[in-house]
């Protein structure tokens, strides 16, 4: 039970997204009309926390629980894949205010509407997966 | 103990996030969600279909163990330790989603429009949800990640197409807000 660890990872992870509201779909709402700093204050504030993190990982100060160093794997590059996908990313974020591991926690507070997204979300990863080859990257 | 039962503020939640990122690379695996959603589908057998989802999925079996602890984390939250749901919106939030027909605006986390019963009964309810999904699964792949994978690890570890991703984020979800929920409500 070496995964044991993520479990709880999870369950800690869905309760700090619960508590900030920040699953909650007039958050995002209000983020993209730009009328709270909430949302921002949330992501900006784990981005700022997480770029010190990073450079103590970069630096080799902190390493991972086997000593090895931490390093984050490079991000597939593309201009078009990125920019499009993460536009249509958006487009359905926007609108049922889930990503992906909202999506998960949003079980636990309205079942049956988050496993309708949930399938959604499945059956656009086969169809990418299905054309991703004849994609523009 | 009252702090448990209050809403957490922005300066809680995001160094909270930061910290289970932090975990997440401590235990030695990157930080994300969205790769999630291409295992369940080679778990369900889409490796028959198509080759992309030809790929040993006990690999990523610590992620899929992470995704069971967030669905036992939503319930744990939505049943002992949010007794109210009501939200501290922008006035104006609440007075511009009240004309678009949106009632008890704040109260509650998730609009009974998108989320409530209309989905058994009304074949727009059931769509708009299902066309979100498909957009968050491709958009996703697409794009590489998703706002754990680029917003947070991809932005704090200053990598450009995170950058690029985040603009897309933003490009749509401003569309579907702005644009799109007039339309559709």
């Amino acid at each position: 039970m070496k995964n044991i660890k993520f479990l709880i990872l999870g369950i800690f992870f869905a309760i700090v997204l619960s508590k900030s509201q920040a699953i909650s779909w007039y958050r995002f709402y209000e983020m993209f009309k730009f009328q709270s700093f909430h949302m921002f204050g949330i992501i900006g504030g784990a981005v700022v926390i997480s770029a010190i993190i990073m450079q103590l990982f970069k630096s080799g100060k902190i390493k991972d629980i086997n000593g090895n160093k931490i390093v984050p794997k490079p991000k597939k590059k593309g201009f078009v894949s990125t920019i499009f996908g993460g536009t249509l990313f958006g487009l359905g974020w926007g609108v049922s205010g889930a990503c992906a591991a909202p999506v998960f926690v949003i079980i636990g507070f309205k079942l049956v509407p988050a496993l309708i997204i949930l399938a959604g979300a499945l059956l656009g990863a086969f169809i990418y997966g299905l054309i991703s080859k004849k994609l523009p990257n | 103990m009252d702090f448990i039962f209050q809403p957490w503020a922005w300066y809680i939640g995001g160094p909270l996030i930061a910290l289970s990122l932090f975990l997440y690379f401590y235990f030695g695996r990157d930080f994300g969600a969205s790769t999630n959603f291409e295992t369940l589908c080679t778990m369900a057998g889409a490796g028959k279909v198509s080759d992309y989802f030809k790929k040993d999925w006990k690999q990523r079996d610590f992620a899929l163990m992470f995704v069971v602890g967030l669905i036992i984390g939503g319930f744990i939250s939505s049943s002992y330790l949010i007794p109210n749901q009501t939200i501290d919106l922008n006035p104006k939030t609440v007075q511009e989603l009240t004309d678009l027909g949106f009632a008890n605006v704040g109260n509650q986390y998730f609009p009974n429009e998108i989320f409530g019963d209309d989905i058994y009964t009304s074949l727009k309810g059931f769509l708009i949800l299902i066309i979100s999904g498909v957009l968050i699964g491709f958009g996703t792949r697409y794009a590489g990640g998703c706002t754990s994978g680029h917003a947070i690890t991809g932005l704090s570890s200053l990598q450009l197409p995170s950058l690029l991703a985040v603009i897309g984020f933003f490009i749509g979800g401003i569309i579907a807000t702005w644009l799109i929920i007039p339309l559709i409500f």
